[in-house]
């Protein structure tokens, strides 16, 4: 058969022809450019001017940026060296550099502490933010807070260590009553850790543990970015439980939880968080006699964390409600009680429909813990503004340091909301 | 919250707070550190430098004062204070003393409760224009655009003092000192005007500050000082005879330098072997030891020296002691005499 065939047709193609490449003007980087930038006559318009727009922004910010000047003493050194040439004056970040990370008063010789509290920061959230990580890592997670606070305020481990065991003999006996009452284990969890702190009172004077310390740093040394990334993740953790339970409490059908709730939400809502912190570092201070008192930066981390609370209660409640009556039904039918109810079906959903308002709040959040510069603490903003401006060296000198101060909280806060967008599309679950 | 626990938090609050107020010289030698409220950061007054360490011209007067009580001039804890925070820091009694150039006014005095010990400055508006106006008098800047901070004293002592020269001007509002720098190096005003000492120092960050003068004219009073809290007489006369301490050591020519050797024994001048506690028992009736003068003065050298190292000519600040010049030399600054 293939003889004849072969020699009744004069030629066959025993293989195929090689596909050629496209006509330059269909394909590649021509294509792209004509179709996304070229398109039309007001696409083409619109492009030249971008393009106008950006050679301006560059033409006058690159020459400032690269010729910038990284090793000056002061701000008329640095005008020395640049002779009357554009350039940026970056000498005042590597000499303050330490002074806009930690503050001007921690001590320097313990900046160790700190940055390993900062790296262990990540080793920590892990687990919690990728919850595809193996779940014992979620034990040092429970650690970090007690070995963050020993690490960055130092003194003796016996305090943190007597906060961790009271907290995990109440987790202990909330777990081994959970399955009787969930209100009952709660409260006897609660009482069980005081319990424990109280005795501690009685073998903390003469406890070997209190010779295993760390040299202890005062709240009012801390500062610079440590002071917003502190402030930032304490308040936004202790934010998230505390708005979960002021929204559950304005939905109860208990008027008095509700009330209160109702109250709290609407009050902190109503009141600017500038003069929260101004309550909190003045007015609070008639109240307490002078000396004592509640230290300063727990006093902020109260006040910015009921803040952002009553903002996370609201956005939770617009979780609860987006829910469908079915689902409490479902929940209700199958004959779990509240606690089950609330944690097996209904807060898993939830707060999976409030991620990107949570996060929004988050964010804003962190960005406002730089307001605590107007109540004389020295955080990033309050050490350009007080005393790295008004030294005599770096006195006039702007745009290096608050763009500097742009860029380490855009780095942040892009990062909160790069995290966010992966989270939505790793829990979407509905069938678009 | 509940009304009696409130009220009975603040009679308990007070109760305390009148108790610690009685005796600050006690607390801060059982406490052995001086409280100091400084400004969170002041060209040339109050900034701590690159190893966190505090200078300045007010920071000066905190540690005198922490020297001739404990003896030590490291002895502080400077607390820094925003234009808000600082009456409420010293009332509260979270500060000892508070040294931030605050001016001297009658209701700060009288309405606030403070004791001011004394001026450690005295400031007053200044008017600063380009070189090239050419203008030699403020009297001759009839019709020109001013840069004035809103809602100060700066802006109505510019009205009375424009209208009391029968001139006009232009204001234009401005929040910040910053930004008032920006405006005026950018054109957008003449003159620029606001205390003659921050005059000074925002010109010494110019690109070239040749270029531009401030014109002789100061048209408001600005006394500017330590201050206390009224009712303890006590802590206010160790502060005040601190800084009288330490304007009167320029007076008599005790400086750094020469301090070690005429403090070693009595000299030929008895006002000096009175200050130096040499002679007399002065620093017995303050409840100080008998060097505290001495260790005041040892910090950080006599007033002159104080003003010539954070703001003098020799410094980027440039100020000229003008009023702030001893009473001997045509200035201001007066000591009553150690007796």
């Amino acid at each position: 058969m293939s003889d004849t065939s072969a020699s009744a047709v004069a030629f066959v193609r025993t293989e195929s022809v090689p596909a050629s490449a496209p006509p330059s003007n269909a394909a590649g980087p021509v294509k792209w450019v004509k179709d996304n930038l070229f398109a039309g006559v007001g696409n083409s318009i619109l492009t030249v001017l971008a393009i106008l727009a950006i050679y301006m922004v560059l033409s006058k910010s690159m020459p400032w940026i690269l010729n910038g000047v990284w090793d000056a003493p002061s701000l008329s050194a640095c005008r020395e060296i640049l002779n009357g040439e554009t350039g940026a004056c970056f000498a005042v970040l590597s000499e303050r550099w330490n002074q806009l990370l930690f503050g001007f008063k921690y001590p320097a010789e313990l900046y160790w502490r700190p940055a390993t509290a900062f790296v262990l920061l990540f080793v920590a959230a892990a687990p919690v933010l990728f919850f595809d990580l193996p779940r014992k890592l979620l034990i040092f997670t429970g650690l970090y807070p007690f070995l963050a606070f020993w690490l960055i305020w130092g003194g003796p481990i016996f305090y943190p260590l007597i906060a961790l065991i009271g907290l995990i003999v109440a987790y202990k006996v909330f777990v081994a009553f959970e399955k009787n009452n969930f209100t009952m284990a709660l409260g006897l969890g609660a009482l069980s850790a005081i319990v424990i702190w109280y005795l501690s009172g009685f073998v903390g004077e003469n406890s070997a543990l209190l010779a295993l310390s760390l040299e202890a740093v005062p709240s009012r040394d801390l500062g610079g970015f440590m002071l917003n990334m502190m402030l930032g993740v304490t308040c936004v953790s202790l934010s998230l439980p505390l708005g979960i339970a002021l929204a559950l409490g304005r939905q109860s059908s208990m008027p008095f939880i509700r009330y209160i709730c109702v109250i709290f939400i609407e009050f902190i809502r109503g009141v600017p968080l500038i003069t929260l912190l101004f309550v909190a570092s003045v007015m609070l201070s008639y109240f307490f006699p002078p000396g004592s008192g509640v230290d300063l930066f727990i006093r902020v981390v109260i006040m910015i964390t009921m803040f952002s609370s009553a903002y996370i209660a609201e956005v939770i409640r617009g979780g609860l409600a987006a829910l469908p009556k079915g689902q409490y039904e479902a929940a209700d039918s199958l004959g779990l009680d509240y606690p089950q109810a609330m944690r097996l079906i209904i807060l898993p959903q939830a707060l999976k429909i409030s991620i990107p308002g949570i996060v929004n709040v988050a964010v804003g959040l962190f960005k406002d813990t730089t307001l605590v510069s107007v109540i004389s603490m020295f955080d990033m903003i309050g050490m350009i503004r007080g005393p790295i401006v008004a030294s005599t060296d770096w006195n006039g000198i702007y745009w290096e340091l608050f763009g500097f101060a742009a860029l380490l909280f855009f780095v942040v806060c892009y990062g909160i909301s790069q995290y966010s967008q992966w989270l939505e599309r790793r829990l979407a679950t509905d069938h678009r | 919250m509940n009304k009696s626990v409130f009220f009975g938090a603040m009679t308990v609050a007070s109760l305390a707070a009148g108790a610690a107020a009685a005796g600050t010289l006690e607390d801060v030698q059982a406490r052995g550190k001086l409280n100091c409220g400084v400004t969170t950061g002041l060209v040339g007054f109050a900034a701590p430098d690159a190893n966190g360490e505090w200078q300045g011209f007010d920071v000066a007067v905190c540690r005198a004062v922490a020297a001739a009580v404990l003896g030590d001039g490291n002895a502080v804890e400077f607390v820094p204070t925003t234009g808000k925070t600082r009456f409420t820091a010293l009332a509260s009694g979270e500060i000892d003393m508070l040294a931030r150039n605050t001016t001297w006014t009658l209701s700060r005095d009288v309405d606030l409760k403070f004791d001011f010990v004394g001026v450690n400055y005295y400031d007053g508006q200044g008017f600063m224009i380009p070189k090239e106006m050419g203008v030699a008098s403020a009297k001759d800047l009839d019709g020109a655009t001013v840069c004035i901070q809103t809602g100060t004293t700066t802006e109505l002592n510019l009205a009375d003092f424009f209208r009391a020269n029968n001139i006009s001007y232009e204001p234009v509002p401005i929040e910040t000192n910053a930004e008032g720098q920006q405006q005026y190096l950018a054109g957008a005003c003449d003159v620029y005007t606001t205390d003659a000492s921050g005059l000074a120092a925002t010109r010494a960050t110019f690109e070239s500050p040749a270029e531009h003068v401030l014109l002789p004219e100061i048209v408001s009073k600005e006394p500017l000082g330590p201050l206390v809290r009224h009712g303890d007489n006590e802590w206010g006369d160790v502060v005040r005879w601190t800084l009288n301490a330490l304007i009167t050591a320029e007076e008599l020519g005790v400086t750094s330098a020469n301090i070690a050797e005429m403090s070693a024994s009595a000299g030929g001048s008895p006002e000096i072997n009175r200050l130096l506690g040499t002679e007399g028992t002065l620093g017995e009736m303050l409840g100080l030891s008998a060097s505290w003068s001495k260790d005041a003065i040892a910090v950080s050298g006599n007033y002159g020296e104080i003003f010539a190292k954070n703001i003098g000519e020799e410094t980027p600040i440039g100020l000229a002691r003008g009023l702030n010049a001893q009473w001997t030399d045509g200035g201001l600054i007066y000591s009553p005499p150690f007796r």
